[in-house]
């Protein structure tokens, strides 16, 4: 039953992509149209794949890398979809249904039953310290594809090439704005996502931070998010070097998020929860 | 009965001859009388570009038309005929849809050509010279022009220098109403971009220029504030878009001083035109970050790329337009059997009444009996008839529609269709 749905869920994502690629090419409002549809319906079927393991494993779905993975998934669709319905930038989709198709086909094979999870962990705690790690997250990337976006247009405007981006691709400041709505957003996210970690922390291990490599590099990551953020608010840095420092702040999410439990052992490991 | 296009344009005719043969108001009012048994439907346009008459009717309209011009205008016909093309048919009909969708205009696909295509034709349905046959010539003319432009990018991109420094003030900037643009020194280019900028939305306008005087009239002319050219430095910093055209020999804006400004401004993107021959700004002011800087030659090959882009657009635009007309020349064919089906109705419909009213008269019942034979009568008739209406309108437009109506005419002994007293009574 949750293979089908994944499965079809896949095939949404897929069509969603397909869709969105089109749309860049053609620029016609009916595309658009099945675009948001599919993403919708893709997004409506996914949660409820995400709804049917936590009410089937009583805890929010986040201990192993397929729900990691498929729970950040459907959160950047979302996301996705929110800012689209508000901002009107389809030609963002092109860019990031096909990064957030990756991210689905990782947790589409690596599927497994839900594992119990050990008694020290069953908390409240959970949900609040993985939903807003995951929502922030999900938030650097959007704000990674706006930025790999503004990359793109600005190199089409300085080298003075007006070719197949420079008429499909939104403005600049436009672009700008949207990336720090996108980190005022999510920088507050990733802080409340590491505070309740620690409190979780102290709560199951007694320690409120033991510098586990995934403490370690989530701290990385949100001081270069805040580094961001206050050299935009006090030096003015916008456009191309926030841009590229959003890029490396996505590197280091990454990281955290994927690097650190496949290549460094530590308390997030998954499989040692 | 054929569709004709008669006309000059830019590409046949210099534009005194132009000027002489287009219609005033009150000779407009006259087409009424241009119609006739040759030219059944008119309909007439003309811009700077083109003088053009389309119409439903026979080869003779095309003599009618130049006898018009030249008893309107007073000037003989044979020191204009020259200049005319004549289209007919499908020819026409192409003529008139690529017309419409600005794929015959002196700068391909400018927009202006629809409004005044729109308008043309609505000032002719005023004056009642259009019919069925010509009202949906232009209005599918119309709806050619449309799919054109949402399908095609032939009105995409700026072919104009002053329109290309617009275009990309919105690439970078998005809206322009919260931008300040700044005009430094003066020249005609420069200032129609200014005027480009200020209709495009442009909050704020400075106008800098070494005697104040002058900056001063100009900002009047431009919705703008004049500053001397010593708070230049002052005045770029407060601009997100700067055009300059000084005739200074040097540069006025140096890589250093641009540092310094973009440091004010705290990396805040500026947009710099520099369309003064020879150059105001130092070349490496480029290399500053979040700056874009444009020179003349810059422009001109946006301007260039841009045609070439319009050029292959244009290709696209003819293909859409071919299937148009072809769809236009089967609904068309259709028309032709019209009048032959009215009359073949309108003989069936006599019929029935006619042998409705003596069975009732006889047959003396009452009214709820009558409309239910009335209701059951015209339903027969109907029933018999609609097949062969289908039969006819689908054998037209494959082909011989003469032929075929012909063959009705005699098979139901019809007479002449009144069409033509019709419509000349109009």
């Amino acid at each position: 039953m949750e293979k089908a749905l994944l499965t079809a869920t896949l095939v949404l994502y897929a069509f969603t992509t397909l869709h969105y690629l089109v749309y860049i090419l053609y620029r016609n409002e009916k595309v658009q149209f099945m675009c948001r549809l599919s993403l919708a319906a893709a997004i409506v079927l996914h949660s409820s794949t995400i709804v049917t393991r936590w009410v089937k494993s009583g805890h929010f779905p986040a201990t192993s890398l397929h729900e990691s993975l498929s729970i950040f998934s459907l959160l950047i669709a979302a996301g996705y979809l929110i800012l689209e319905l508000k901002h009107n930038i389809p030609v963002i989709g092109a860019f990031v249904s096909p990064l957030n198709l990756i991210f689905f086909l990782a947790a589409f094979f690596t599927q497994e039953l839900p594992k119990p999870l050990p008694p020290a962990l069953r908390s409240h705690w959970l949900t609040i310290h993985a939903a807003t790690s995951f929502l922030g997250e999900a938030a650097f990337t959007l704000s990674f594809v706006v930025s790999v976006v503004y990359i793109l247009q600005e190199r089409e405007i300085k080298k003075k090439r007006m070719g197949f981006f420079f008429t499909r691709l939104p403005p600049l400041n436009k672009l700008d704005d949207l990336n720090y709505k996108i980190l005022t957003v999510g920088f507050p996210l990733l802080t409340i996502g590491i505070i309740t970690g620690a409190v979780w922390a102290n709560y199951a291990w007694g320690s409120y931070w033991s510098w586990d490599p995934k403490e370690t590099w989530s701290l990385i990551t949100w001081l270069v998010y805040g580094g961001i953020l206050h050299g935009r608010l006090t030096a003015g840095w916008r456009g191309r070097r926030a841009a590229l420092f959003c890029i490396v702040g996505f590197a280091c999410v990454m990281f955290t998020f994927l690097g650190v439990n496949l290549l460094l052992p530590g308390l997030h490991t998954y499989s040692s929860m | 009965m054929d569709i004709y296009a008669v006309g000059i344009s830019y590409k046949t005719s210099p534009v005194e001859i132009r000027e002489k043969l287009a219609l005033s108001p009150e000779e407009l009012t006259k087409l009424k009388n241009l119609l006739s048994f040759h030219i059944r439907e008119l309909a007439y346009i003309s811009t700077c570009n083109r003088v053009e008459f389309y119409y439903w009717g026979d080869e003779e309209g095309i003599e009618e038309i130049f006898t018009f011009l030249e008893e309107a205008k007073g000037i003989p016909k044979d020191s204009f005929k020259d200049y005319f093309y004549i289209y007919s048919s499908e020819e026409a009909v192409l003529h008139i849809f690529r017309v419409a969708s600005s794929l015959d205009s002196m700068v391909l696909g400018e927009p202006q050509i629809v409004g005044q295509f729109k308008d043309a034709f609505e000032d002719c349905s005023k004056l009642g010279i259009t019919g069925p046959i010509v009202n949906n010539l232009m209005s599918k003319a119309l709806a050619a022009s449309k799919r054109v432009r949402t399908r095609t990018g032939i009105g995409e991109s700026a072919v104009s220098v002053s329109y290309a420094a617009v275009e990309l003030a919105v690439k970078i900037f998005g809206e322009l109403d919260k931008c300040t643009a700044c005009l430094i020194g003066a020249g005609e280019m420069a200032e129609l971009a200014a005027r480009h900028l200020k209709d495009a939305g442009v909050k704020r306008m400075l106008v800098v220029n070494r005697t104040l005087e002058r900056a001063e009239k100009l900002a009047e002319e431009l919705g703008g504030e004049p500053l001397p050219f010593n708070r230049l430095n002052e005045a770029i910093t407060e601009s997100d878009i700067v055009i300059t055209s000084t005739a200074s020999q040097t540069y006025i804006l140096q890589k250093e001083q641009m540092n310094e400004i973009m440091k004010k401004r705290k990396l805040k993107p500026i947009f710099i035109i520099d369309i003064a021959v020879p150059r105001d700004v130092d070349p490496d002011v480029e290399k500053v970050e979040n700056v874009y800087l444009y020179n003349i030659d810059d422009l001109e090959a946006v301007v260039e790329e841009n045609k070439r882009k319009r050029q292959k657009e244009a290709q696209k635009a003819e293909a859409i337009l071919k299937e148009e007309v072809s769809k236009f020349m089967s609904w068309l064919k259709s028309q032709e059997i019209v009048p032959v089906i009215v009359s073949l109705r309108n003989w069936v419909e006599e019929i029935r009444k006619s042998e409705l009213e003596k069975t009732l008269n006889r047959l003396k019942l009452g009214k709820k009996e009558e409309k239910a034979l009335n209701a059951m009568t015209n339903a027969i008739v109907n029933k018999i008839m609609h097949p062969v209406f289908v039969y006819l309108k689908q054998e037209s437009v494959k082909g011989d529609a003469k032929t075929l109506k012909e063959t009705v005419k005699a098979m139901f002994a019809l007479e002449d269709e009144h069409e033509d007293k019709d419509r000349n009574q109009r």
